[in-house]
């Protein structure tokens, strides 16, 4: 097998995992988790192994022809932007595996868990290794799709519903805009893939449709990445088991978005516009966040409104523009999913070891947990940018980027700090509250975490530490790669942990400080925001509810409109636009046939067409229905002779069949429906139905006349009565075209008699009392009854 | 529907109409005929029996659910059509063979058993709206 092969080995791999995931699991219990991180490590290794040629500024590229017709293709690229991704994703993901193991012990659907989570491996890493638009779209809708259904695995509860499916319409609708952009972006620079699109900026930033562009690919990195005011699905989103929200929540998929934009910073970057918008909803979202984190009591909570500030704080980054920026960005997404993966295990450790996520009903659970309180400190002193910790030299990166003078910097760096030292308080909140104090009775006995839960937090928290005194090593390999792929040019960090005195490090420290103060008074602040947030009183989150609704009750009145259950209303609808199609185009065009020649015809004939009319005057002088359709055979049966007497045996042995048959049928119809007997239908009702039925006989009568006025083709008959007898070997040639010459269609006939049959015998079955009434789905009926 | 003419006349007028029904399904390849119409007459000939002497009487008479053997010929007539793939030719080529039986040239075509499909395909579905509407006719 060469490289190319073992890397499409290596994206398929999570899909095979998570087949193979519940039989696993049937047969290992939650030990199966040891097995299945496997998956995720080999994942790492293979990937792990381009580092050093990526290091040298080389890239991996490899694929697969897929639609060549249109040139897309199954490929990837490798660079350093997707490779430090992909690290993040597997190793990351084979920790979480790992804790999931623990977490869901006993749960009867963990296999279905693991098969779920390791989906959602298999389309993040397909996400960030694409290289054809096309793939990026397939895979990002795939993150959201197994988002949802790792949202909703707890689908007995309503709120895990809501979450689900909130999250399903905000992500996946961004990924249509995403669909979009791409496709906008493939017509200015007629290219499907990343490799070929990056040299094409100027191109793409040239042309007119460069803001088309660059708003609809935001519209898909900003609901992806949770950007204020499409972060509400996020912290709903913690509805998920605590697995899932560490790892798609926020060490991958609400990265995702930030992905994007770092993908196409050298292709749409660097403009006015992108400098302008990035920055400003990333620090909107950033304040807003941390604001919000800082109202919450819940511990998932709390970090999920962080994770929402902290992906504002990329998106700013990404877009800031500055020198050093894009290195910020780099060294913070890092350090990010670091820490903020181990909080949220941790987090998950203290929910499921006492029984609450409440911060206010614990306390003192050092003596019962050293070694998660251990953890938990060391993720919370990388999250809050202390030394010595990965945080640290990110939130250095951060201050560099942002300390030059000059009016732009200094606003965004107060509003950084802010952010800043906002997070660094909650951080304190979820890693030191429940820990010190007096211990407080919960509602389970706390003890110390199992290997399997606290393993993974543990490794992360140490790796935040270790790149830190390894910085050199992680820079190159690492953070100098990926910034390099994110600017387009060469970059390379050196930031350490070495002291060096400057701007940077004050606002630091003023950060620090400001912090300190935000922790120590954190109930009051709590409170106030609290009471701000009542006051206004609206959100998006409601307005997502109300915006659903009201679809709902749009769709409601269009139905109640369209399909009023009236059979009258129906036949009323249908014929009037038959009648309109016939008649309104030969006047339109001019095409009204000409007055035919009327042909002499024998004496039998106009017998037979006088007992048609007869057979029509019959039903309309008809008192009773079953009369009338008794009458209607026999206008039937008269077209049935005309067709024996032209030479249409065939045709007209079916007619009298069909006949037979639906005068039968009609009158079962009617007993079974329970018609009365005549027609009650007032003059008023009468005499327009009378004028459709005119029309359409009309409208068909013109159409006939136009249709027999051409000469008639006999290329087919003569095809037919030529082939008959030598290539089918049958005298019939109806019955030819029937069975051989046109039998695919006549099997495509057949199958639609079968479900007829099924359709009728299922409509004839339904009792009325199952029947529910369209007033019953009237959405506001259903509020007034709750 | 009680009559006794009914009643009477029904049982050898349905058998002639069924053996009917096949003759004209068979003879249908080079004479005026086919599933189709076989299938209708069929048809027409178990309502006359369901009329006189009531659903429950025809139900046990062709033994199977009138969809089942709708869905038995729908099966057969799709077979017919890939058998064309064992003889490596496009899906719905005839196919013929001609065996001597008795003495006798006997043409056989996966055609001939297309067109069966069709005939039950007909007699079921029809028979099924047929019946269950005179079923609830009744009560």
């Amino acid at each position: 097998m060469n490289v190319a092969d073992l890397t499409f080995l290596a994206l398929c791999l999570p899909f095979l995992g998570a087949l193979a995931a519940p039989l696993l699991t049937r047969a290992l219990g939650h030990n199966a988790a040891w097995v299945l991180a496997l998956i995720p490590v080999a994942i790492f290794a293979h990937f792990a192994g381009f580092s050093a040629d990526i290091a040298r500024g080389g890239t991996v590229t490899g694929g697969y022809a897929w639609v060549p017709s249109f040139n897309v293709s199954f490929s990837w690229l490798v660079d350093g932007l997707s490779l430090t991704f992909i690290l993040l994703i597997s190793g990351i993901g084979a920790l979480i595996v790992l804790y999931s193991g623990g977490y869901l012990k006993g749960h009867p659907h963990q296999g279905r868990f693991f098969s779920f989570l390791l989906m959602f491996m298999g389309s993040m890493l397909g996400l960030v290794a694409s290289d054809s638009f096309l793939m990026l779209f397939v895979f990002w809708e795939l993150t959201s799709i197994t988002s949802f259904l790792l949202i909703g695995f707890d689908h007995q509860r309503e709120a895990a519903r809501r979450a689900a499916f909130q999250a399903l319409v905000v992500t996946g609708g961004g990924g249509l805009f995403l669909l979009a952009g791409l496709i906008v972006l493939w017509n200015i620079a007629g290219v499907t893939q990343f490799s070929g699109l990056m040299s094409l900026g100027p191109v793409v930033k040239a042309s007119p449709l460069y803001l088309a562009a660059l708003i609809l690919v935001l519209g898909g990195a900003f609901t992806k990445s949770a950007q204020f005011p499409f972060h509400f699905w996020l912290p709903n989103a913690m509805e998920a088991p605590t697995p899932v929200s560490a790892y798609l929540h926020s060490a991958t998929m609400v990265k995702a978005g930030v992905y994007l934009l770092m993908r196409l910073n050298p292709v749409l970057g660097g403009t006015a516009e992108w400098q302008i918008i990035l920055p400003v909803f990333g620090a909107a979202t950033l304040l807003i966040g941390a604001l919000l984190a800082v109202r919450q009591t819940d511990l998932k909570l709390m970090l999920a409104y962080t994770t929402m500030s902290s992906l504002g704080l990329l998106v700013m980054l990404t877009g800031f523009g500055a020198p050093y920026a894009i290195e910020a960005a780099v060294l913070y997404l890092v350090a990010h999913s670091l820490f903020k993966g181990a909080l949220f295990m941790v987090a998950g450790i203290i929910d499921h070891e006492t029984g609450t996520r409440d911060v206010t009903r614990l306390g003192g659970l050092r003596s019962a947990m050293p070694l998660t309180f251990a953890i938990a400190l060391a993720a919370a002193v990388s999250m809050g940018g202390l030394p010595p910790f990965f945080g640290f030299l990110a939130k250095e990166e951060v201050y560099a980027a942002l300390s030059a003078f000059g009016p732009r910097s200094i606003t965004f760096a107060a509003l950084v700090i802010i952010g800043n030292a906002l997070m660094f308080a909650v951080a304190f909140a979820v890693a030191l509250m429940p820990f010190v104090g007096k211990p407080v009775a919960t509602p389970k006995h706390a003890h110390e975490a199992p290997l399997l839960l606290w393993l993974g937090p543990g490794l992360l928290a140490l790796a935040g530490l270790a790149a830190a005194f390894l910085s050199g090593t992680v820079h190159a390999l690492i953070s100098s790669p990926m910034a390099s792929a994110i600017a387009g040019e060469a970059r390379t960090v050196t930031l350490s942990l070495e002291p060096h005195i400057g701007v940077p490090l004050a606002l630091s420290a003023l950060t620090v400080a400001a912090g300190i103060g935000f922790y120590l008074g954190l109930a009051r602040l709590r409170a106030g925001i609290a009471a701000a947030l009542a006051a206004i009183g609206w959100g998006p989150d409601r307005g997502f509810d109300q915006a659903i609704r009201g679809l709902v009750r749009l769709s409601f009145v269009v139905t109640r409109r369209l399909q009023n259950g009236r059979l009258d209303t129906y036949m009323t609808v249908t014929f009037v636009m038959v009648a309109i199609v016939l008649i309104v185009p030969p006047f339109l065009f001019g095409e009204l046939a000409r007055p035919p020649i009327f042909p002499s015809i024998p004496l039998h004939e106009f017998a037979i067409m006088a007992i048609a009319v007869i057979g029509l005057v019959a039903v309309l002088l008809a008192k009773d229905r079953l009369t009338a359709i008794v009458s209607l055979g026999i206008q039937g049966f008269s077209v049935a002779v005309i067709f024996l007497l032209y030479g249409a045996p065939d045709l007209a042995f079916t007619q009298f069949m069909i006949e037979t048959l639906a005068v039968v049928i009609l009158a079962l119809v009617m007993t079974r429906l329970r018609l009365s007997p005549s027609d009650h239908r007032p003059l008023r009702q009468t005499l327009p139905d009378a004028a459709i039925a005119l029309a359409c006989g009309l409208g068909a009568t013109l159409l006939l006349l136009k249709v027999t006025e051409g000469p008639f083709n006999t290329a087919l008959t003569d095809f037919f009565n030529q082939y008959s007898k030598t290539i089918a070997h049958g005298g019939n040639v109806v019955n030819v075209i029937i069975v051989d010459f046109r039998g695919t269609d006549t099997l495509g006939e057949i199958a639609v008699v079968m479900i007829a049959g099924l359709a009728v015998l299922s409509l004839v079955r339904l009792r009325a009392g199952s029947m529910r009434r369209i007033a019953d789905n009237d959405p506001e009926a259903e509020e007034a009854g709750r | 529907m009680k009559s006794l003419i009914l009643r009477t006349a029904a049982p050898p007028i349905v058998g002639v109409m069924l053996l009917f029904s096949v003759f004209v399904l068979l003879r249908g390849h080079n004479e005026p005929g086919g599933g189709f119409i076989g299938g209708l007459i069929a048809v027409a000939a178990l309502s006359i029996y369901g009329i006189a002497f009531g659903v429950e009487t025809v139900r046990r008479a062709i033994v199977f659910h009138p969809l089942a053997i709708s869905g038995a010929g729908l099966l057969l007539a799709t077979l017919s059509g890939l058998v064309s793939m064992v003889f490596h030719v496009p899906f719905m080529s005839g196919l013929w063979a001609y065996p001597v039986i008795l003495g006798q040239e006997v043409p056989l075509s996966s055609v001939m058993t297309f067109d069966i499909g069709v005939y039950l395909v007909v007699v079921g579905a029809v028979t099924s709206i047929a019946l269950s509407l005179e079923e609830r006719g009744e009560d």
